[in-house]
């Protein structure tokens, strides 16, 4: 049994998880129409690779690019493309983004798979496949998971980590996804095994989700796995982060700046897992997922497999509706780090883990004011990432950016904990985030300046060396033509030769006279 | 007392000769200063703050001839990273000069009515202006300063500023409201 390490901080929370786990892995039934963001990781931008009026068939991509860091879009089932343009979309500022529209025509009728023949394979080409199925991380970060493995088997991995923590309250879609559907993580741990060939392997689950490591050891016996040990970690919060899960299976600490495949650790959710599973063994891209739909103002809370696209009003439907009245508010994620949603036609993406459908009550819109900080440093005692959250304050809300980086500001996971404990109510994160977003515009107008300061002087460069050019050229020609004008040894200039060919003619005028 | 002034005489020489060795060797070529101010001016060379660009500009202050305060694109962020930089007071950027744009702006050119006479490409100092006589002529979006300079020499006023579009990357989480401020409007 592995030596378990403490993390600083955390806090023991109230889970709410019982509530969506009563009724099981439900399957969502397809909506009227799909609403697909073109863009749903981390990184560059896709590009619509269908047009409007086209038929579209299941596993059929929609929308993608040659860049690295990128994740293609698959049209989730078939259907005609009726719009390619702005809907709502879930991002906490609550705007726009373009969107696929699908409209649903109810076959599900799917492009036909190549079964490739897993045995044979190379890594790098079980990584291309992954890479085709447009499979992110499915924790909440949605990075890409291709160029992820392809950098982990570069540098070397010594431990992979398998992640079914999910330590955040409410949300339970990991922990369905491994009571029911167990052998899919385990075979992709396998695959995972045979591409990054680590030397153990640790499938950390929470200790409040008996049934999740029951199931999980029983496909483990099924499928048996060298060096693979799956290991209850104690229920703390935020203990699913990855730099946290680290520390606790580990004792290693991610260093600043870097992550964890630095050290030689690569952690993957379990539900990537599955989607991994699916990629390789169906050619099945990732087209679904599965989604918690709970909270205080939903009927029958639960969990369902729902293809990306659908819009939450469709799984709010499929909940029974509203348990009190739709004024209530919607948040993405969990009750720690989720995100107001600006409405209900917003769609599921890749990185919909849960919706929490609350009422007005519980959670309130913003809390407009707060009172004084009191230096309790509370907030450094819950830091899990060890940092002081109470300088951190102090210089995010007088605007000196400069100072909170000295205090580590991107070492933040913006887990929440601090904001909980405060006892002044004091929105610490909502001031972390808002620095780290005016840090980083700033840095992008610097690039920019800068980059305009190369063209302009390279402008400069250019249009001097086109006015030494011309003086260079004008002085050639200068001296050509008094060359040309200055007969050698004779200095009496050259006869005009307009009057020298005026008098040829008027002398062969006079010679056909004579004639 | 000769040993003394003797000595005394030795040592001024050998660091004479150390400081005139170093003065040479490490002789920096410019005024870092002007490089450093240069840094931190936004580079749009509009020439609102009345000098020729923002090199200009940024000898201009380095040589104490010009207020911090008069560059609008920058807006109070430059101000404040000069005003750090230089350890002068925070000043108010001078209105004079324009207003500072929170959304930068991009030039666009109406291509039904261009007629190709390159002016504009001759007046961008970045270049960002393709086309060629008697070709219409587009602006490189990606490379546009939105610093005006193209306007003026169009002889058939076909150049638009409008703002730049703003995706989902720009936008930024606002910051809670100061319960100090809450306090004053109270």
């Amino acid at each position: 049994m592995l030596k378990l390490h403490n993390i600083h901080g955390g806090l023991r929370l109230e889970g709410h998880k019982a509530e969506s786990l009563q009724r099981g892995l439900l399957q969502a039934t397809l909506p009227e129409r799909l609403f697909l963001p073109l863009r749903q990781h981390i990184g560059d931008h896709n590009k619509p690779q269908a047009e409007i009026g086209e038929r579209v068939l299941k596993g059929q991509v929609i929308a993608s690019d040659s860049a690295l860091i990128c994740a293609a879009v698959h049209a989730p089932t078939s259907g005609t493309i009726s719009a390619i343009e702005n809907y709502p979309v879930a991002h906490p500022s609550g705007k726009t983004d373009t969107c696929i529209v699908i409209d649903v025509d109810g076959d599900d009728k799917a492009v036909e798979p190549i079964l490739a023949d897993l045995e044979n394979l190379t890594p790098g080409e079980k990584i291309e496949l992954i890479c085709r199925a447009g499979i992110v991380g499915l924790g909440g970060a949605v990075f890409p998971t291709s160029p992820k493995l392809s950098r982990g088997k570069v540098q070397g991995i010594d431990t992979l980590i398998i992640n079914g923590v999910e330590c955040e309250p409410y949300i339970t879609c990991d922990d369905i996804l491994m009571r029911f559907n167990a052998a899919e993580v385990i075979r992709a741990t396998g695959y995972l095994q045979r591409i990054l060939a680590p030397r153990t392997t640790y499938i950390a689950i929470e200790d409040n989700k008996p049934e999740a490591i029951a199931a999980m050891a029983q496909a483990l016996t099924q499928h048996p796995l060298q060096n693979t040990e799956i290991t209850p970690i104690p229920t703390i919060y935020p203990s699913g982060g990855e730099k946290q899960l680290v520390q606790i299976l580990t004792g290693k600490e991610v260093p600043h700046g870097q992550l964890a495949f630095d050290i030689g650790l690569f952690c993957q959710n379990v539900g990537t897992c599955a989607a991994i599973t699916r990629a390789l063994e169906k050619d099945e891209p990732l087209i679904s997922r599965v989604v918690t739909i709970t909270g205080d103002n939903i009927a029958q809370p639960g969990n369902w497999e729902a293809r990306l696209g659908t819009p939450i009003s469709h799984l709010i439907e499929l909940a029974g509706g509203y348990r009190h009245d739709a004024s209530g508010h919607l948040v993405m994620g969990g009750s720690m780090m989720g995100f107001a949603l600006s409405g209900n036609e917003v769609p599921i993406v890749k990185a919909s883990n849960c919706i929490m459908v609350m009422r007005e009550e519980t959670i309130p819109t913003s809390p407009g004011y707060h009172d004084e900080c009191i230096r309790c440093s509370k907030c450094t005692e819950v830091c899990p990432a060890q940092l002081l959250p109470q300088q951190l304050y102090w210089h995010a809300r007088a605007r000196a950016y400069e100072r909170t980086q000295e205090f580590h500001l991107f070492d933040c996971i913006e887990c929440g904990c601090c904001s909980t404990v405060c006892p002044s109510r004091i929105p610490l994160v909502q001031y972390y985030r808002a620095a780290k977003s005016e840090i980083r515009a700033a840095q992008k107008a610097q690039f920019k300046s800068d980059h305009a300061r190369l063209r302009f002087e390279f402008r400069e460069k250019r249009l001097q060396l086109k006015k030494q050019q011309d003086e260079e050229r004008r002085r050639l020609k200068r001296e050509a033509l008094q060359k040309k004008n200055t007969r050698p040894g004779n200095e009496k200039p050259m006869a005009d030769p307009v009057q020298a060919a005026l008098d040829r003619v008027k002398a062969r005028k006079k010679l056909a006279q004579e004639d | 007392m000769f040993v003394a002034i003797f000595t005394i005489s030795l040592m001024a020489g050998v660091f004479g000769l150390i400081l005139g060795y170093a003065a040479i060797r490490f002789k920096v070529e410019g005024n870092p200063i002007v490089d450093q101010i240069d840094a931190l001016l936004p580079q749009t060379q509009c020439g609102q703050c009345t000098y020729a660009g923002c090199r200009p500009y940024a000898e201009a202050i380095a040589n104490g001839e010009a207020p911090i305060n008069q560059c609008p694109p920058g807006g109070q962020a430059t101000i404040v990273a000069l005003a750090s930089l230089l350890d002068t007071e925070v000043l108010d950027l001078n209105a004079e000069h324009g207003e500072h744009l929170e959304v930068p702006l991009l030039a666009v050119i109406d291509e039904q009515t261009c007629i190709g006479c390159t002016l504009c490409i001759q007046a961008c100092p970045v270049d960002a202006i393709l086309g060629a006589a008697k070709q219409m002529h587009t602006v490189i979006a990606d490379e546009c300063t939105g610093c005006e300079l193209c306007l003026p020499p169009c002889p058939v006023d076909c150049i638009d500023m409008v703002p730049t579009e703003q995706s989902i990357d720009d936008w930024k989480w606002s910051a809670p409201l100061d319960p100090l401020e809450l306090a004053q409007d109270a």
